[in-house]
């Protein structure tokens, strides 16, 4: 689920990256004004378990495929909502410097979908009442699968409004989401399981350390502040992404089309996937390519002559930027070896 | 090789690199990493088609693999290991777009095809450029750079003890998988309900070993802050890698230098 | 006139779920003395080095380091004196890198840059690690490790030197090193460990504790070839102290 800066724009990618810093920047605060030194190891030691059990691969019942556990809802009931989202957030940006697994532009969007909706949506508003003072073994199953579900679900959507409102990807929103929602409720199921499995280990052995009841009130203001500016922001972006670019997503469609009346060819996938779409009808103001009739392109054509010469010019520029790189290596080395 | 053993290893073998004395490596940490920033930026800010025009920007990621003498195979080897998810979203652009964008006399290349093309060398700029900037720059000195540049002290101490005990929780973690494999039947996966005992071993020892931590922490008198102290002067070579990226960054945006070079090859070839 | 420089009086100790940890422990230590502190596994010999420490405070009884009582209050004070090197020194090397973790304890004591500096270089170069300051300490063997972990712990100039089994997992060079080491620091020191060979050349003074309590307190050579004490406490003699293996005599 972690998102690459290959299918983020700037303006996506920079308004969640704002998002981000203002909620890590909140929950910071917060953790330093409460002047517990202990937190200081025990995050840091609890972001590198997360690490080291996203190392662990289980077998997913039912499926052929393995599984590993996330970690955001597991960190939330072990430190609370703001501690558990600066901890999930220095394993994503471990994994994002170290294993390429997330962009560096798009961390901020990785982090939101990942952390927010786990610690900050799913854990106070769905686990903690679910799961109430002292919960037994089935109702904290409950509780978890829940929140686990859908803070997954909403990580997932999440993920398809960002690459959409980025607008690198022709693949649209509707079916993006068809894709990607069914997979990660299984997903989020596995892992509210799996949480639910750790906690019960832990709880049998030292009772204690599971997260105290604090008041329920002062753990909703960084939730709303977060939605609310998240909101604010998604929609300026919003906002300036469809004045810049009037035709939006409708751009990308035509696009697509290429111009040309639904005289397009219809691939099976084409129909496969329009079938999808209009069965599960998520977002049907979105048009699918071939469908609707598209509008003349705002963009010009590309001229054949002009493409081909920027093939040719991309080309020579690729060699010589080639060239200069393993030339450099080579001088270095030659002056290495005197 | 398990798979824990591989992370610790590919893990090892960056910090290693940066651990290396190379032009690269001796840059200021903070240069680098607004560099980085700043380079991700410009690549992600080009649109769906503009293959061409991402070429020059591939100089960075070169010119800096070259400075720090960083060996490229497996930094390819861990790009094409990468998740594969954004590559899965990009494989449908030849099916959704087939429309032709370029033509080679009777060849026709289809938008999707370019598309994809375009995505898959964002995808191997952009994470070059990361995976770059740990293999010069050790990530404690990426951590005080961070730190240096304002983000939250806490946030930093965070990013150093998670990095710092990555590596002694890996292994313990490995040790339990390798342990439990070994009694049980042939080939047979961790269970669901195995992993739960499992990680929930890993997690009690893990906070043990917090606990610990913070006793040995309050010994030498911890009050809250972990600090770290780099003595790090801006000089002229970090000058000349700064201008020399915005050189580039400014010249491949406002310009199509590729469009530019390949008409006066083909002006000149008519 | 001898200044007792850490004085235990008494020390009772219980956990909180009721299991009686120190009983009755008094014993004073005086400058400058080796003492080594041996017993089996559950003795009471890692409680009661973090009672020296602060770390733990007795439930009855009065643990004294230098002119200070340990309290609550008096903590930073006794920790000032007192330095404790514990037994995984993973837990103990938290910084990013071996200078930022013997820089740790003096920045805490909110000494100039320059002074920080020169106490990581001293303290480095009294335990031979100096070449590895700018390691990550996940890059460090065992040996090394403990190295570190003791230099750390010399940069807060302590009077007094703590170890809780220091020879747990070297292999015998580094165990060598550590074993030469010690002998040249002229700290006082207390060290418990299971390795009595190494009790035996380091520390003039053992005691040995037994179920909580103290069992003997003596020198050395006497107190390790006490056959019948040894057994009742579950020890044995060191392996120096032990029969030849060829012909069996003493």
């Amino acid at each position: 689920m972690h998102m690459s800066d290959a299918l983020v724009s700037p303006a996506v990618g920079g308004v969640m990256w704002a998002a981000t810093s203002g909620l890590t920047a909140l929950a910071a605060r917060r953790l330093e004004r409460a002047d517990d030194d202990r937190r200081v190891p025990l995050m840091g030691v609890l972001g590198a378990f997360v690490f080291a059990a996203q190392m662990v691969n289980f077998a997913i019942p039912g499926t052929g495929s393995s599984g590993h556990l996330g970690g955001g809802l597991l960190l939330a009931i072990l430190l609370g909502p703001g501690a558990a989202f600066l901890a999930m957030a220095s394993v994503l940006a471990v994994q994002a410097l170290f294993f390429a697994d997330g962009g560096l532009l798009a961390l901020g969007c990785n982090v939101f979908n990942l952390g927010f909706f786990t610690c900050f949506v799913a854990y106070p508003l769905l686990y903690r009442p679910l799961a109430g003072a002292r919960p037994g073994p089935g109702r904290l199953v409950l509780a978890s699968t829940v929140a686990a579900a859908a803070g997954l679900l909403l990580g997932a959507l999440g993920v398809v409004l960002e690459t959409s409102l980025s607008g690198i990807s022709t693949l649209s929103p509707g079916t993006f989401a068809a894709l990607m929602l069914p997979v990660h409720l299984v997903i989020g199921l596995v892992e509210g399981l799996v949480t639910a499995a750790v906690v019960l280990a832990v709880r049998r052995a030292r009772p204690e350390v599971l997260a105290p009841a604090s008041a329920p009130a002062r753990n909703l203001r960084p939730l709303v502040l977060g939605l609310a500016a998240a909101a604010a922001l998604l929609g300026t972006a919003g906002a300036w992404f469809a004045s810049t670019r009037p035709d939006g997503l409708e751009w990308s469609v035509a696009r697509a089309s290429g111009g040309q009346p639904a005289a397009a060819p219809e691939s099976r996938l084409h129909a496969l996937l329009a079938r999808v779409q209009r069965a599960t009808a998520l977002l049907p103001d979105y048009g699918f390519p071939g469908r609707a009739a598209a509008p003349a392109p705002a963009w010009p054509a590309p001229s054949a002559g002009a493409s081909l010469s920027g093939l040719v010019g991309g080309l020579v520029v690729l060699s010589c930027s080639t060239a200069a790189g393993l030339g450099l290596r080579a001088l270095r080395r030659r002056r290495a070896s005197r | 090789m398990g798979r824990i053993e591989a992370t610790l290893a590919h893990l090892g073998s960056l910090d290693e690199l940066a651990r290396r004395d190379s032009s690269a490596t001796r840059l200021d940490p903070r240069v680098k990493l607004v560099a980085t920033l700043a380079f991700v930026a410009v690549v992600a800010s080009f649109g769906r088609l503009e293959l061409a025009r991402l070429a020059p920007l591939a100089l960075y990621p070169l010119a800096l693999a070259a400075l720090g003498d960083v060996p490229w195979r497996p930094l390819l080897l861990r790009l094409a290991l990468a998740a594969p998810f954004a590559l899965g979203v990009a494989a449908f652009e030849p099916f959704l777009d087939r429309a032709p964008a370029v033509t080679l006399g009777t060849l026709a290349i289809s938008g999707g095809l370019v598309a994809f093309a375009t995505i898959l060398a964002k995808f191997a700029l952009t994470l070059g450029a990361g995976l770059l900037l740990v293999a010069t720059t050790g990530f404690d000195e990426v951590c005080v750079a961070l730190r240096r540049l304002a983000l939250p002290r806490a946030v930093v101490a965070q990013l150093m003890l998670t990095y710092r005990y990555l590596f002694v929780l890996a292994e313990e973690a490995a040790r339990l998988v390798r342990a439990r494999a070994l009694r049980a039947p042939e080939g047979r996966r961790l269970s669901l309900s195995g992993a739960g005992t499992l990680l929930g071993q890993l997690l009690l020892r893990a906070l043990a070993r917090a606990e610990r931590i913070h006793v040995a922490m309050r010994c030498r008198g911890f009050d809250g802050r972990l600090p770290v102290r780099r003595a790090w002067r801006l000089g002229p070579g970090d000058a000349a890698f700064a201008a020399a990226t915005l050189l580039l960054l400014l010249a491949a945006r406002a310009a199509d230098l590729p469009a530019l070079v390949g008409g006066a090859i083909t002006g000149a070839l008519r | 006139m001898s200044h007792h420089l850490v004085a235990v009086q008494d020390l009772r100790f219980v956990y909180p779920d009721g299991t009686a940890a120190l009983e009755a422990v008094s014993f004073a230590i005086h400058h400058g003395e080796a003492v080594g502190l041996v017993g089996a596994n559950g003795a009471g010999k890692s409680t009661l080095l973090l009672h020296l420490a602060g770390v733990l405070l007795p439930t009855a009884g009065t643990v004294r380091v230098g002119d200070w009582p340990v309290t609550r209050e008096t903590l930073p004070h006794v920790r000032r004196s007192l330095g404790l090197v514990f037994q995984d020194p993973d837990d103990q090397l938290f910084m990013p890198t071996v200078e930022d973790d013997v820089a740790f304890g003096p920045t805490n004591l909110d000494l100039p840059p320059a002074e920080v500096e020169a106490r990581v270089v001293a303290a480095l170069d009294r335990v031979g690690a100096l070449h590895l300051r700018r390691r990550p300490p996940h890059r460090l063997s065992g040996g090394e490790k403990r190295a570190v972990a003791i230099a750390a712990v010399l940069a807060m100039s302590p009077d007094i030197l703590v170890m809780d089994e220091p020879s747990s997992n070297l292999d015998p060079a580094a165990r060598r090193a550590l074993i030469s080491h010690l002998r040249t620091f002229e700290h006082t020191k207390i060290v418990a460990s299971h390795d009595l060979d190494l009790v035996l050349d380091v520390c003039a003074r053992t005691i040995v504790l037994a179920g909580g309590r103290v069992a003997a307190d003596g020198p050395t050579a006497e107190v390790l070839a006490d056959d019948a004490l040894l057994a009742r406490c579950h020890l044995e003699r060191p392996l120096r102290l032990q029969g030849c293996p060829r012909c069996g005599a003493r």
